[in-house]
């Protein structure tokens, strides 16, 4: 199989009269660019993003200093910023603040760790199988029509009010969206690519993890974003309704004690986990697609 | 030359074909026949090229071989035994690279090899097809950085890791441009010689044909038929490589193109006695 040199010839013209003057320079072009040029740009562009996006909540700052300050709102309904940070360093040296992002951030993330695999499994099968789809999509669909409060009781009756309840809470929060996003997905796959799955002897399980799960991955991981957003609003429910721990329980007793400055503190708090918790995924979404994209 | 792997080739295989028919539904609840009475024997190490019009059975034929597809009537054998469904001693390639496009070209190669392979020994052999194909240098490349051409070396390379007694070639470079196309056609020659396995392919492209084959079976409907079947099988009998300028292979073309209802412009004195028994033959 010794290639001929006239075959090596010919083999420059297959790439000249496809890609432009050859594929390889191209490729080269693209990484040379990257070194060069398009790091320290895309840095400053990071940059600029970053200043433009905190002009929204630096002025609310602003806005709500003033307003505290100045009496446009009776200190009763809107606490200053300095007060928040007072109660904030008071309920972290009392160890307590942490023990409440503990034990919260510990629901939401096992709840979506359960639920996402849940709903993974239960997508592929809906997703692939017509006779899953005709056995389960209903039920599954009616189950996820139902409100996240409505569970609530239920889950304390069968389950207390331990963790057990609000793990479980959270996890059904986080089931649908990741189903719903990885069903659909699954049935669009490329037919001719799974038609090469199987003309090359994969089916089942193996066709599922070589061709399909990775052609689904952008919508994997759109359908963990929004199931790890769901994964709060749940625990924030579950805490809520019946909790001695948590942000949940925070917000709930510091409304109870008139301790306006902890319920903001508590708000604050998750709203920086859950952008926290997105840049997770974000970070998972990159290294999934550099591996698969 | 790399040394030849434990994972070597299977030898090359017969296939054969008897009565071969398949019909599909249509919406009205009556059925289409796709393929007739198709009777057909290919010798081990042979290339035959399946040539007919667009929606003659070509593909579907192949399908039937390959085993994705089953005959409504007659039967299929691969060296003496039935096609089984999705038959592994074929390999396919589509008309399409259809390359993972997640998969950098090695791993997409990998694919091919038949499971159970010992990790080195695939790896070895991987490297092996590549350079056959002469895409060592793009091992590591993603599908969406190369180009046409390449991605149907990378097709036919993870084709040959399945170590195939039978190689199904479904109108593998149609989609490439013309210069490309015979380049390609070419490589497909010297990676026969390397790996000499049966190969039926699938194409509507006449020289493409010529220049490849040992055999060309037309297929195409009949007046005395009602669903397209085996019209002519024509005996090439010329060494590979061929002159793409030779007389005798021009006499064929004519003689294919004017099966295929195609005017070729050719003086009158150019035309064959074969051509006008074949006219003859129609006309009556």
């Amino acid at each position: 199989m010794a290639a001929s040199p006239e075959y090596l010839t010919g083999d420059t013209v297959v790439r000249g009269g496809n890609a432009g003057p050859s594929a390889d320079p191209q490729v080269t072009g693209e990484a040379a660019s990257l070194v060069a040029g398009g790091r320290p740009r895309a840095g400053r562009r990071a940059g600029s993003r970053a200043v433009l996006g905190a002009i929204i909540p630096l002025a609310l700052l602003a806005l709500w200093w003033a307003a505290s300050h100045l009496g446009w709102v009776p200190a009763f309904k809107l606490p200053t910023p300095e007060s928040l940070v007072v109660a904030a360093i008071d309920l972290a040296q009392r160890g307590l603040l942490w023990e409440h992002i503990g034990i919260s951030t510990q629901r939401v993330f096992l709840g979506f760790a359960i639920g996402a695999v849940v709903g993974l499994a239960l997508g592929s099968l809906v997703g692939l199988s017509r006779l899953a789809d005709g056995f389960l999509a209903a039920t599954i669909g009616a189950a996820r029509a139902v409100p996240s409060l409505a569970w609530v009781p239920l889950l304390i009756l069968y389950l207390g009010f331990g963790e057990d309840s609000k793990v479980t809470l959270v996890a059904i929060g986080a089931v649908f969206p990741v189903y719903t996003t990885v069903a659909g997905a699954l049935r669009h796959v490329d037919p001719h690519l799974v038609e090469l799955g199987r003309a090359y002897g994969f089916h089942g399980v193996r066709l599922l993890f070589t061709v399909q799960l990775p052609a689904v991955i952008p919508a994997i991981v759109s359908g963990l974003r929004l199931a790890l957003a769901q994964a709060w609003l749940f625990l924030v429910a579950a805490e809520l309704l019946g909790s001695t721990m948590g942000l949940g329980f925070l917000l709930i007793e510091s409304q109870n004690n008139g301790r306006i400055d902890r319920l903001f503190l508590a708000i604050i708090v998750l709203a920086i986990l859950g952008k926290l918790s997105d840049a997770l995924i974000g970070l998972l979404e990159r290294a999934l697609l550099t591996r698969w994209g | 030359m790399p040394s030849v792997t434990s994972v070597a080739t299977a030898p090359a295989l017969r296939v054969g074909l008897r009565g071969v028919g398949r019909s599909f539904p249509t919406d009205t609840g009556t059925s289409r026949v796709i393929l007739q009475d198709v009777d057909l024997d290919v010798r081990p190490g042979e290339i035959v090229a399946l040539l007919g019009p667009s929606g003659c059975g070509k593909s579907t034929l192949l399908r039937l071989i390959s085993g994705l597809d089953q005959p409504g009537a007659g039967e299929l054998q691969i060296d003496g035994a039935p096609v089984a469904s999705v038959d592994q001693r074929c390999a396919v390639a589509f008309q399409e690279p259809r390359l993972l496009p997640w998969r950098s070209l090695e791993k997409n190669v990998e694919l091919g090899l038949p499971r159970g392979t010992d990790r080195a020994e695939g790896s070895a052999r991987v490297n092996e097809l590549l350079s056959l194909v002469q895409l060592d240098h793009a091992a590591q490349l993603r599908p969406r950085q190369i180009s046409g051409g390449m991605a149907q070396r990378a097709s036919l390379a993870r084709a040959l890791a399945r170590g195939p007694g039978v190689l199904l070639l479904d109108e593998p470079f149609g989609a490439l441009d013309a210069l490309t196309r015979l380049t390609m056609q070419d490589l497909l020659l010297n990676i026969h010689a390397a790996e000499p396995a049966t190969i039926v392919l699938v194409t509507h492209d006449v020289d493409e044909a010529l220049q490849l084959a040992d055999r060309i079976v037309l297929l195409g409907t009949q007046e005395d038929h009602p669903g397209p079947s085996i019209r002519r099988i024509l005996e090439v009998g010329k060494p590979r490589p061929r002159d793409r300028a030779d007389p005798g292979i021009a006499i064929l073309r004519a003689e294919l193109l004017d099966l295929l209802g195609v005017e070729t412009h050719h003086p009158e004195n150019y035309i064959t006695k074969a051509i006008k028994a074949q006219r003859a033959q129609r006309g009556s």
